[in-house]
């Protein structure tokens, strides 16, 4: 990365030319605050011009409204606080940085949820990230550090990527030696599972879990490519998952750790409450290890991305629903729900027949139980509707009632 | 000497600060080195390259990169910038990518532990430790250079120039593209008789401006490909970025594409002397104008001209040509022949693409360690006995007499 170059140049010849930009960073970095940040870095070294790369590079998304900066470690989030907090005020809903964050995983608070249509809903997910306090990011991690991030979560045994030897005898935190110490390795009863490093995975298993649709790829979005996250790939990526195939842990995608409970079908309940126990029981776990995750109590869980940030939450469904989805107030709808649309290949997708990702739109500012609620309530009010469609009746009125949440 | 416009230019603005920098300005001020300290081991970082295949990879030993890790060059950057490429491209055994650029002039040194033995593996066996490189910028050395055009569509000569004192693509800030493309401008304006033309800002040039530059095969695009784009030298695109060309279009210079400058003289048909003569006359006077304006170009005893890639150093000179060898390229010793006159063959779509109709972009192989004029010679020459090997063939001759030894 760049360094930046206070003695040669002014913050005005180094500014970026946002002029065409629609993102959160190239609406909130002033050239003041630019030149604010241009004098600090983070203590791994992380600057400003880092950070904002993504958002230089990518001007705009035809579907969302980027954010454009990342964080490189935790300490992003303080040290460029003059551009992250206007951001994330934006992002957020007008988050304050007075505001505190509420967490609350205890799946017992959640109602309903367990049987949403399976004539509508085709699969349930949800997800969140995690990261690991004391190491730094993906677009800003060394090699080694990507490397402990795999073996703090992950099984030691497919780990045969050490380019010579004599490294590995120098190089022995005794955590490493025990692949049993691991956190994911600990998992057991209808958790338990297997690591499969990307760089080591056979032809068979790449197969396989390509099938299941666990498998992750090589980012090939701008967004991602620009700010770094795929350096050195494949090394320390690789996908954890149960025997079970409905929980699985992304290691160094675009975060530390995704963490993800999904299932066909309409029962959310149950994903959410598996996901809320795989959580706890991996914190628990890397804890007795002497690792926890990054967390404070004003911006919640601490990710790679400002719009991840709070709960890290993306609790969603896959929707039929080809006649609302033509409805000239869906999107209105979905704004009024707090939900958010997508393509079923993820967020650079649009749907092609009538089957939409539908998700909760907020990250922070609401807890894990409040948002998974909110994609419930709507996911069912949202069935009626296409019902009532499908039957040929006015939809008018429920539409007009829809209070915003 | 400068034309009257730009006189004007700097009278005006001498009072207020010159629109270009002069190099004193320039090196008063030193970029600030990087205060990141990798935390773990060098072993912890060493790169995983089992499964790649390029030149660094050969070269790059756990001992060698523990040495290199934590130097870092006087501008700052580190031997982890100049491997990007290498570690994210994993390469294919049977195209031989060198996979390490320069951030700037002096990493050719302060790495040279690397960089040496890359270069001498790419540039058969030229060793910069003892070897010196022969610059010949003289057209009046060249003898005959009127190819036949029944066969020979088109000629053209390529060259990239670096700018002493600024960073390389990779790795340059926005302030410092932005100087180059300052120092580029004032060095067109110094362009006289056939060689004055205009500049078009990637940036800012207008719609009809853009089509015209496309039809003239002109316009160079974001880079696509992932040895440029894992390099770091697509950020902040199209900051900076532009194209020069003069009235007649057949000299043309880019600038802060893959190198700071990118000087190219082209034309239909097989009059290469001629394109050599005007390219001579081009470069020289850019580098006068350069001169006069208080910068130089980055060049050394050893290295001859020095550039972004390793695989570019000596005179970065491509001569090539796009010729017509339907018959001949059918033949078994085809690969053969052209490995003995020095010469590569690519597609007419540029270095990824390959061969349409029998027509072939034929270029010299070598770069340092032969002067301009040697290698427009050994294409003239080369070029010449391919056409008497493809007339010979319509005749249904032999060629068996007429293969280079």
């Amino acid at each position: 990365m760049p360094n930046h170059n206070t003695a040669r140049y002014t913050a005005e010849e180094e500014y970026p030319d946002l002029e065409k930009h629609a993102n959160h960073m190239a609406h909130c970095l002033t050239k003041e605050i630019y030149k604010k940040m241009r004098a600090v870095q983070t203590p791994s070294g992380f600057t400003i011009d880092n950070a904002i790369q993504t958002g230089v590079d990518n001007p705009g998304h035809p579907f969302i409204m980027t954010v454009g900066c990342v964080a490189g470690d935790e300490e992003s989030y303080e040290t460029f606080a003059d551009l992250f907090d206007p951001v994330i005020e934006a992002r957020h809903n007008g988050y304050k940085k007075s505001d505190m964050h509420k967490t609350d995983i205890d799946p017992d608070h959640l109602k309903g949820g367990e049987n949403l249509d399976p004539k509508y809903v085709l699969s349930s997910r949800v997800r969140t990230g995690r990261s690991i306090r004391g190491l730094c990011l993906p677009p800003h991690c060394s090699r080694a550090e990507r490397r402990k991030v795999e073996q703090i979560s992950c099984e030691g045994k497919n780990h045969n990527h050490r380019g010579a030897n004599y490294t590995l005898q120098r190089f022995k935190p005794c955590s490493y030696r025990q692949p049993s110490v691991t956190a994911l390795a600990k998992l057991d009863g209808e958790l338990k599972g297997n690591y499969y490093s990307l760089k080591g995975m056979t032809d068979k298993q790449q197969d396989q879990l390509i099938e299941d649709h666990f498998l992750f790829d090589k980012p090939v979005s701008p967004l991602l490519l620009a700010s770094g996250m795929a350096r050195d790939w494949p090394d320390a990526r690789g996908i954890w998952h149960n025997d079970k195939k409905n929980f699985l842990v992304w290691i160094n995608e675009e975060d530390h750790l995704r963490v993800i409970s999904m299932e066909k079908g309409g029962n959310m309940n149950a994903v959410f409450k598996r996901w809320c126990t795989g959580l706890q029981l991996v914190e628990k776990h890397m804890k007795e290890s002497g690792y926890e995750y990054m967390w404070n109590p004003h911006l919640g869980y601490i990710l790679t991305c400002p719009s991840n940030l709070g709960t890290g939450v993306r609790a969603g469904v896959h929707l039929k629903i080809p006649k609302l989805s033509q409805q000239p107030k869906f999107d209105e709808i979905l704004k009024k729900l707090r939900l958010q649309k997508r393509g079923t290949g993820g967020v650079d997708t649009a749907s092609t027949d009538g089957t939409f990702d539908i998700s909760n739109a907020d990250r922070l500012g609401f807890s894990e139980v409040e948002l998974v609620q909110m994609v419930i309530d709507g996911v069912e009010f949202m069935i009626d509707l296409e019902k009532k469609l499908e039957k040929g009746e006015s939809i008018e009125a429920e539409v007009d009632g829809l209070k915003q949440k | 000497m400068f034309s009257k416009k730009v006189g004007v230019a700097v009278a005006a603005a001498s009072s207020a600060a010159l629109w270009y920098k002069t190099r004193e300005q320039h090196v008063a001020g030193a970029r600030l080195p990087p205060t990141r300290e990798l935390k773990y081991p060098p072993g912890a970082d060493f790169p995983d390259l089992k499964n790649h295949h390029n030149i660094m990879k050969n070269h790059l030993t756990p001992g060698c990169y523990a040495k290199l890790r934590d130097v870092t060059t006087p501008n700052g950057f580190t031997l982890d910038q100049c491997i990007q490429t290498g570690v994210d491209n994993q390469g294919h055994p049977f195209i031989k990518i060198v996979g390490l650029t320069a951030c700037d002039e002096e990493s050719y040194e302060t790495f040279k532990d690397l960089f040496y033995p890359v270069i001498k593996e790419r540039h058969n066996g030229y060793d910069p430790e003892v070897d010196t490189h022969p610059i010949d910028l003289n057209p009046a050395h060249i003898k005959g250079g009127k190819l036949d055009e029944k066969y020979v569509l088109s000629s053209r000569v390529r060259t990239g120039r670096a700018i002493r004192g600024l960073p390389h693509p990779p790795v340059c800030s926005r302030a410092e593209r932005r100087e180059v493309e300052n120092i580029a401008i004032a060095a067109f304006q110094g362009l006289s008789s056939d060689l004055s033309g205009q500049y078009y800002s990637l940036k800012t040039m207008s719609e009809a401006d853009q089509d015209k530059l496309i039809e003239d095969h002109f316009l160079f695009d974001k880079p696509v490909s992932p040895l440029l784009t894992s390099a770091g030298m697509a950020r902040d695109w199209p900051d900076a970025r532009g194209i020069f060309h003069n009235d007649e279009k057949n000299f043309l210079v880019w600038v802060n594409e893959e190198d700071h400058l990118r000087l190219i003289s082209m034309e239909k048909g097989g009059d290469m002397k001629s394109v050599f003569a005007r390219f001579c006359k081009g470069v020289n006077q850019i580098e006068k104008v350069v001169g006069e304006i208080g910068w130089e170009f980055q060049k050394s005893e050893n290295l001859g001209y020095i550039l972004t890639c390793p695989s570019n150093c000596g005179n970065g000179l491509r001569c090539g040509v796009h010729v017509k060898l339907p018959l001949l390229s059918k033949d078994k010793r085809f690969n053969d022949i052209l490995d003995k006159l020095r010469l590569q063959k690519r597609g007419t779509g540029g270095v990824d693409t390959a061969a349409v109709g029998g027509t072939f972009d034929i270029s010299n192989l070598d770069r340092l360690g032969k002067s301009e004029v040697q290698l427009v010679q050994e294409v003239i020459d080369g070029v010449n006995l391919l056409v008497e090997m493809e007339k010979r063939l319509e005749k249904r001759g032999s060629i068996d007499r007429l293969m280079p030894k």
